[in-house]
């Protein structure tokens, strides 16, 4: 799926679904596999809730996996949506990805500028992480 | 409503501030009850919340939509008209995190005087690991008369120049150790907590909130909260004492357990915490493991 792809999800609703729509995401936010288990998950400090992020790079395709409780349907939620817009990406695209995304879902206002600070720090790491593996 | 008559809850200070889950179930459908869920994850009371509960989102619905601030008296008045809650209901509020914004919502309905509020002890976390059903049915909030009153700030709220004057007497920072010592702003690659510099008021100690929740979320003992609040700390319960973190949010948690657990007269929310202080220019911070000395 695109980003544009998951804009249009949530920016095509009226604002009183979005964030069932966010909710649906969470549910949807793959498990990491256990293969990965041994893994190098960093875990993302913006957020309030645990979340943990690595990034795997095969083929110059990147590879995201994200691990979240499910008591933090938010984190997940933010996790799911960079996921669906991300995983399988190209190098260069995640590195060049806009960082304005966060505020094109059309959502900040209204669960907080706040809680946009987690999806911010998502999305700062994944484009680190990738930096480091592909140097 | 009739106040929790169990042991542990008739222990504290203030019994009619605090309800256990038993009470919670047993007084489920009473008509003047108020049930309010209110999380640090705005998603989480759509996954199933208690029977009855409404949601009350911190972040979006108690904040002044401008200023930093909470909402106006005309402002809080409709929000309760919104949520059906009338200036007589018995409110309970429950959350996530050890009841973290529970006892947020709790400061502010209290910054507007509304007599009875409490606090379901445990939280959400103790009422689901008990076995206690949950739904995902939205109830009908019933038409309400919220007056319009006045917000007091004077009593449960500290500003910035009031700590100022203030230090020296019992100040807790209830942020995670690294928060306090500093350490926190310093980590490489990482945006910061939207501070500029890292440390703590002088003469604050650290207590962080969380060492008053035990593992199942609730609150501990009375005794056991003594010890961390007034034998570790030399401070005393006829003490004034106030409370900041990062927002106020943290710092409203250590505020309840102080003023309604532990019976401190005069304790206060310093809402402006470490945002507001570690951006204040010309104000005084210390660094490292020790609260340091009043300038």
């Amino acid at each position: 799926m695109s980003s544009q792809e998951v804009v249009d999800n949530f920016t095509l609703l009226p604002e009183s679904e979005r964030l069932n729509m966010l909710l649906e995401y969470s549910e949807a936010l793959p498990e990491p596999p256990t293969e990965h288990a041994g893994f190098d998950f960093e875990r993302v400090e913006e957020c309030q809730s645990p979340v943990y992020l690595a990034v795997e790079i095969e083929n110059q395709e990147v590879s995201l996996y994200f691990d979240a409780p499910r008591e933090a349907p938010t984190t997940r939620g933010f996790a799911s949506v960079l996921h669906s817009a991300l995983d399988g990406s190209k190098i260069e695209d995640v590195l060049n990805f806009d960082e304005n995304f966060p505020d094109k879902l059309g959502i900040a206002h209204l669960i907080s500028p706040l809680r946009m600070r987690g999806i911010r720090g998502m999305i700062a790491r994944i484009k680190r992480l990738t930096r480091e593996l592909s140097d | 409503m009739d106040i929790d008559r169990s042991d542990k809850i008739q222990g504290y200070a203030h019994p009619e501030a605090l309800v256990s889950t038993d009470w919670v179930e047993q007084h489920l459908g009473d008509q003047n009850l108020r049930l309010v869920e209110s999380n640090e994850d705005i998603l989480l009371y759509d996954t199933g919340h208690i029977e009855t509960a409404i949601k009350l989102d911190w972040h979006t619905e108690l904040n002044h939509p401008l200023r930093r601030d909470y909402l106006e008296p005309q402002q809080f008045a409709e929000l309760m008209k919104t949520k059906g809650i009338d200036r007589e209901n018995t409110v309970v509020i429950y959350g996530d995190r050890s009841n973290w914004w529970a006892t947020y919502a709790f400061w502010v309905f209290k910054l507007f005087g509304h007599e009875d509020v409490r606090i379901m002890d445990g939280g959400r976390t103790l009422w689901i690991s008990e076995g206690r059903e949950l739904t995902t049915d939205k109830p009908e909030a019933k038409p309400s008369n919220y007056p319009v009153v006045e917000r007091n700030d004077n009593e449960i709220r500290a500003f910035r120049d009031e700590v100022l004057s203030n230090l020296g007497k019992p100040l807790i920072d209830v942020r995670s150790n690294p928060e306090y010592t500093g350490e926190r702003l310093h980590m490489a690659d990482f945006p910061n907590e939207g501070a500029t510099v890292g440390g703590h008021i002088p003469t604050a100690v650290n207590i962080p909130w969380s060492t008053a929740a035990a593992a199942n979320e609730a609150f501990l003992p009375k005794q056991e909260l003594e010890t961390l609040y007034f034998e570790n700390t030399n401070f005393d319960s006829t003490d004034d004492f106030i409370a900041y973190c990062r927002i106020g949010e943290r710092s409203s948690h250590t505020w309840f357990v102080l003023k309604y657990l532990l019976g401190v007269k005069n304790v206060k929310n310093y809402d402006g915490s470490w945002t507001e202080w570690g951006n204040l220019v010309g104000v005084p911070v210390v660094k490292g493991e020790q609260p340091g000395e009043a300038a």
